[in-house]
């Protein structure tokens, strides 16, 4: 088998990391905000069963947590019919944990008076929240979202533990079979998505930065 | 009628009895100044006006019409909240305008807001937007911001913000407007910008409480100063009675600190 038929297998293979990593993005953002909602809720049952939802959730290995995904559905007699919907379900779950607690942080650091600057104003919470704060809000979350962005890069490379084919399960299955480069040379793949993730969030944070505090 | 009366302001933090019965009216027109210690509650009284604090106890009478109540067990829609507190601007201590826009967009945002619930809003968008953009443009003419429409408040100094957060306030039209130790988060030669444009207003026969520790002024300014002591308005009266004829034993002591 020659060269350019291996890299255009692991060139397919990596799609899935891509897409793995484009799905996850695109749902954990807005659900990690309703998980922060429910974790700052002033409703005390609410806040106490999200807090524990993240502690479970950060507290166990992804890696769990795909097995569980993929196989609790059966014992309901509900087997999961994909796999890659396995990887999504579990990887949107726990980003949107990840992301929810970088949303507080982000959210209490903004100071009492910028709302209560809104609320003399006569703005509703909502507007307070969407017009002022939440701007604010990203700013300051951008430096640890672009770190978890970067390990959600790797992290799809987990996907492969359930039997999705991501890049190095691609490799590995040319290892088996004597050919042990493609498996170094999946590195090129994250190191150049990881680069180029490093580029835009630089780019976001200079755009952001025209105003301080 | 007077503008404004506050009847028998009560608040308790915790263990904290910080306002213990302060009542006072004041007519349209008027300046009253707030003065007295820290921690003799003059904030606090100005954040329970402002409903930025729920008072235990009193009232607050804007034009006749009561719009807070502690007594009043019904409970008022955020709608009925928001309408009452239009009645009155704040201007803070700490300036508080938003960061990520610039000095116009910072007067002009809530009363954008605000058009939206306008019935004529969606046919005379942009019509209401220019003419709120024109008033802004005016107020923060009037407060010497002119030529900084296009600034970030990072940009501006210290006096110049606190002008922006006034415009800010004055943009909506209140009926009263409150001032929380203005000059406080600045350096003396700023805050006589401040006391400026304060002054100004007060010429042009704003409604305004200023709570402050800048005596001088106060008694330039005001109409009427109370003296607020351990929670309660120990002394009211005009500047002449409260500064210089005090009859309160603490209105004296207070007094005699700040001149030494």
């Amino acid at each position: 088998m020659n060269s350019m038929a291996i890299i255009q297998q692991l060139s397919r293979g990596f799609a899935t990391n891509c897409l793995v990593f484009a799905l996850t993005l695109l749902m954990a953002i807005p659900l990690g905000l309703v998980i922060t909602f429910g974790s700052m809720s002033k409703f005390k049952p609410l806040k106490w069963v999200t807090k524990t939802f993240v502690w479970v959730i950060r507290g166990t290995p992804l890696m769990l947590q795909l097995f569980i995904v993929l196989y609790a559905p059966g014992l309901f007699g509900r087997p999961m019919q994909s796999r890659m919907t396995a990887v999504i379900i579990a990887f949107v779950i726990n980003y949107a944990a990840y992301f929810s607690e970088i949303y507080r942080g982000g959210i209490e650091s903004i100071p009492q008076g910028q709302y209560e600057a809104g609320q003399v104003l006569g703005m509703t919470k909502a507007q307070v929240f969407f017009k002022v704060v939440l701007f604010q809000v990203i700013k300051r979350i951008v430096p640890p979202m672009g770190n978890e962005v970067i390990t959600l890069v790797k992290d799809t490379s987990l996907a492969r533990i359930i039997g999705v084919a991501e890049v190095i399960l691609c490799a590995d299955r040319f290892s088996s079979k004597g050919i042990i480069w493609p498996l170094f040379f999946t590195g090129i793949y994250f190191l150049a998505a990881t680069g180029i993730l490093t580029l835009v969030m630089a780019r976001i944070e200079k755009k952001l930065n025209y105003y301080r505090g | 009628m007077s503008i404004l009366e506050i009847k028998n302001i009560h608040k308790k933090f915790a263990n904290t009895e910080v306002l213990k019965g302060v009542s006072f009216s004041m007519e349209r027109g008027e300046v009253l100044s707030v003065i007295g210690s820290s921690g003799s509650g003059k904030t606090t009284l100005l954040r329970c006006i402002n409903f930025l604090e729920k008072a235990d106890k009193g009232q607050v009478i804007v034009d006749g019409e009561v719009i807070f109540d502690a007594e009043d067990k019904s409970k008022k829609t955020a709608r009925q909240i928001r309408e009452a507190q239009l009645n009155f601007g704040l201007v803070f201590q700490s300036f508080n305008l938003f960061p990520q826009y610039n000095v116009l967009e910072n007067v002009t945002l809530a009363p954008k807001l605000l058009a939206k619930d306008r019935p004529d809003f969606k046919q005379e968008k942009k019509k209401i937007f220019d003419e709120i953009e024109q008033n802004a443009r005016d107020i923060l003419e009037r407060v010497g911001l002119g030529d900084k429409l296009g600034n970030y408040p990072c940009e501006l100094s210290g006096g110049q913000q606190q002008r922006v957060s006034i415009a800010r306030a004055l943009a909506l039209r209140p009926k009263i407007l409150f001032f929380d130790e203005p000059t406080s988060a600045l350096d003396p030669e700023l805050t006589g910008e401040i006391l400026k444009v304060i002054r100004t207003l007060a010429e042009q026969k704003i409604t305004m409480v200023i709570v402050t520790h800048e005596i001088g002024f106060a008694k330039m300014v005001s109409d009427k100063v109370i003296f607020m002591s351990e929670g309660i308005a120990a002394e009211t009266g005009t500047p002449e009675e409260v500064i210089d004829n005090p009859k309160n034993q603490r209105t004296r002591e207070f007094l005699s600190k700040l001149l030494k």
